[in-house]
Formats: structure tokens, C-alpha cells, sequence
């Protein structure tokens, strides 16, 4: 029981530092996003499961030789006033930090979820008092602002994807529906899920440096995964052009607006200033370069080995927390 | 009859062109006119239009923080609290902004570029 904790704690910390480290620098996720993508959930919810686990077990260890006997033992202690006297100062801690943490991440997945749907909707409405329907389509309305702009926002049978006056007017056809198509990419893919989580865990971990390198990593892979859907249509040279056309008008604004004079009210809307943006800015390169200079898709027998880690990575916390109970 | 929605967007677009407050006995007048031009069916529905609907549009646009009421006369006077382009910029502020939790509620084609990343790709566009 004692080797399992510290099996879980080394495994926790492998996975919170130089494993997440390395990924976010390695250069394979660009040939193969989906595998990455799957690599990095399976570091989050094996590092929360083993971070969690490693405490838990830890403070059980008097109490149970395993998870469950340990778990039930500790439930008679606190429902039927059993003896708490085996457990020491830091058997206790450990408990206690278990269930705070388990606490802290569960509440701010429900509280980010809270505050992105307010948000939503509030965007929603507005959309419905402002853009009007497009002619390419259901779901998809213009908005009369002169930087090209193009996004969606998802709501399930309320996603909607919002192109604005400037971007219709600067891109061909062609363009245009690559543009559609990338957008409605996130959408068929449910990318918002994706972004929902790993905000959530940047949120509630902001301090520990894994979490933002996860979140920028699946900002930018959901990206690619949507260039790849829209270069099964459309020529890779329209894709390019559109993200160049988008890009380089997308900065303007920021410098100057392009609105009629008295269309940005002052104080409440300052405008970014570039150095914020500096993680989507390195996206928007590698998703460039990417398309520039493709390099080959990950060869099966390696991307075969990442499939095995995630799994091997999932399995290991999990068998070692509720294994040696069921064989007990 | 037409939906709320639509009357939500048809009222916030009289405010908007009007510049100033108006009575729910104004804005319905104003409405039957509007869809009265159109013509046809959407004629009879303007006549069909109750004030009481309109003052629901209108609670309900006030909820939302779109228009306010005008204190103190009566009938009420209702205005829009902000112009159009106000709202625009404060949507465009949402998309463009970069605060982390943007990120998670909607999706960019392109996120912010640097000035200098986006003259490499100006360069890129003036080859191709």
C-alpha cells in the first residue's frame, strides 16, 4: 500500500511537470493533432487521478491494505463515530487535501461551465438583435463590423457561426468556404468540450505551468484539426490564403478602429494590446508553417506506441487504486 | 403573429433609428406602419399587434440590459441604452479580446496576430 502512494505521487508529478514540458516543445503533435490531442486529455485525468490517488492512499494506509477497504473503514469513522486514533497528523492531511482538491477541481469545472454559458448567452442575444441570416447557409449570420472577422459560438442546436461584413468582402468564394468549413469543423468535432475542460483546469491550477501549457497546446491542435477537415475540400493554397487575408486584417483593428467616428465608446473598451495575444500568435504561425512545408503523417507503429501510453496512462493509476481490493 | 424574437429585433431596430425615446403606443404605431409597407400578410399582423405585446418585448429587452425606461412620465418612455455600433464594439471586444476565459467560449478562425507575424503574412499574400 505504502509503495503504491509513492508509485501514484512520482507518476503525479512526472505527469504535472517535465512530461507536459516536453510534449508542449515536441514537434510530432503537428503531424499527427489527434493523437496529441488524445495524449494530452489522458495527462490531465491521469495526473488529477494520480495527484488525487497518491493522498488518498496515503492517508488510508493504516486503516486498509487497499483503496476500498481503506475507503470503507474511513466511512465508518465518519458516519458510525468508529475509532479515528490510528490515523496520524498526516494521514489526516492527506485525507483533507484529497477532498479539498477533488472539491476545487469538480466546482470550478462546474463553475467555468457556469460562467462560459452565461457568456454565451449573452452573446446570443445580442447576435440575434445585430447580425443578420447569411445566404451560405443555417446557422451561419453576418455582422456589419469592417475587420474580417470569422467565429463561432457553440450551443448545441444553437451553434452559430458569425462572419463579419469585412471578412464576406475581402475573401473569394473559395476562401469563404474554407473559412465555413474550418468553423464548422469545431463545431461537428465538438472542440468546445475540449476548451471547456482545459480552461476549467488552467483555472482551477493556475499556478502550476502544465496547465497553461496544456491549454495553449489544445488551442492550437483544435486549430489544425480544423484546417486538416477543411483541406479535404478545399486546395491548400485557399486555406492559406484566407488565414493570411484574416490575419493580416485582424491586427488592424487593434491599432486603429475601423469604425465610423463614435463607434467605440471609451473607457469600458480598451482594445488588447499585442502582448497578450501572444499564445494564439504563435498558433496561428505554426498553423502557417504547418501548411507551408507539410511534413509526412506520424508512420501507424509510432502513433500505434502513443495510443498505448494514453491507455497504459489511464490503466496504471486506476488498476493500482482498485486492483489490489477486488483481489483482496 | 410574428415571434418574440423577431419583434425584439424589430423594436431595438426603431430605438436605434430613432435616436430617441419613444412610448410603447408610438413603437407599436411605428411597427403596424413598418410591416404595413411591406405589405400583404405581414400587413395584418401589424394591425393585429397589441400594445401589451409590445411592453412584453420591451420588459424583456429591458431584462436583457438593452433598453431603458424613462422615469417619472407617463406613459413610460423607452430608449435604447446604447447605440448599435456600441453593441457591435462590445461583441467585437468579446471575439478580438484575449482574456483566457474568451478562449473557451467561442472559437476564432485566427486568434490575435503580432504586428510583425501579420507583415510576414501581408508578404506572403503579396507572393502568392
Amino acid at each position: 500500500m505504502f509503495w503504491t502512494s509513492y508509485f501514484l505521487a512520482v507518476l503525479a508529478i512526472v505527469l504535472a511537470w517535465p512530461v507536459p514540458i516536453l510534449l508542449s516543445r515536441a514537434h510530432w503533435p503537428a503531424r499527427d493533432p489527434f493523437t496529441a490531442m488524445l495524449l494530452w486529455q489522458v495527462i490531465g485525468l491521469a495526473g488529477g487521478l494520480s495527484m488525487i490517488g497518491a493522498m488518498l492512499v496515503y492517508g488510508l494506509e493504516p486503516v486498509g491494505d487497499n483503496l476500498i477497504a481503506g475507503l470503507r473503514a474511513l466511512a465508518g469513522m465518519v458516519l458510525y463515530n468508529a475509532p479515528t486514533t490510528s490515523l496520524g497528523f498526516w494521514h489526516l492531511f492527506a485525507l483533507s487535501a484529497a477532498a479539498l482538491l477533488t472539491a476545487h477541481l469538480v466546482f470550478t469545472l462546474l463553475l467555468t461551465y457556469y460562467k462560459i454559458e452565461r457568456q454565451r448567452r449573452r452573446h446570443r442575444e445580442l447576435l440575434a438583435l445585430l447580425a443578420s441570416p447569411s445566404a451560405d447557409g443555417t446557422g451561419t449570420v453576418v455582422i456589419n463590423h469592417d475587420s474580417p472577422v470569422a467565429y463561432c459560438l457553440p450551443g448545441g442546436a444553437r451553434s452559430v457561426t458569425v462572419l463579419s461584413d469585412g471578412l464576406m468582402a475581402a475573401l473569394e468564394p473559395a476562401e469563404l468556404r474554407a473559412v465555413l468549413i474550418h468553423e464548422n469543423a469545431h463545431l461537428n468535432q465538438r472542440h468546445h468540450l475540449l476548451l471547456w475542460a482545459f480552461a476549467a483546469w488552467r483555472q482551477a491550477l493556475p499556478w502550476l505551468p502544465t496547465t497553461r501549457l496544456a491549454q495553449e497546446a489544445v488551442n492550437s491542435l483544435i486549430e489544425m484539426l480544423a484546417d486538416d477537415v477543411a483541406l479535404r475540400t478545399e486546395s491548400k493554397a485557399t486555406l492559406i490564403k484566407a488565414i493570411a487575408i484574416v490575419a493580416s486584417g485582424s491586427s488592424v483593428p487593434q491599432a486603429a478602429p475601423a469604425m465610423g467616428p463614435g463607434a467605440l465608446p471609451g473607457a469600458g473598451l480598451q482594445l488588447p494590446d499585442g502582448a497578450a495575444g501572444a499564445g494564439s500568435a504563435s498558433t496561428t504561425a505554426s498553423r502557417v508553417s504547418r501548411l507551408l512545408s507539410p511534413r509526412p503523417p506520424l508512420p501507424a507503429a509510432l502513433r500505434a506506441t502513443v495510443v498505448a501510453v494514453c491507455v497504459l496512462l489511464l490503466a496504471m493509476p486506476t488498476a493500482l487504486l482498485i486492483v489490489p481490493g477486488l483481489l483482496g | 403573429m410574428a415571434s418574440l424574437g423577431e419583434l425584439e429585433r424589430a423594436v431595438m431596430d426603431l430605438l436605434w433609428a430613432g435616436h430617441e425615446a419613444a412610448t410603447a403606443n408610438t413603437l407599436r404605431d411605428m411597427l403596424a406602419q413598418s410591416t404595413a409597407a411591406h405589405g400583404g400578410a405581414a400587413g395584418h399582423e401589424g394591425k393585429d399587434l397589441a400594445v401589451t405585446t409590445v411592453l412584453t418585448v420591451l420588459s424583456r429587452l429591458e431584462k436583457k440590459g438593452l433598453v431603458e425606461r424613462e422615469r417619472g412620465t407617463r406613459p413610460h418612455r423607452y430608449q435604447a441604452v446604447s447605440s448599435r455600433e456600441d453593441h457591435t464594439a462590445e461583441l467585437m471586444h468579446e471575439v478580438l479580446g484575449s482574456a483566457p476565459d474568451r478562449e473557451a467560449v467561442l472559437a476564432r478562425f485566427i486568434g490575435s496576430v503580432t504586428e510583425s507575424e501579420a507583415e510576414t503574412l501581408r508578404k506572403l499574400l503579396g507572393h502568392s
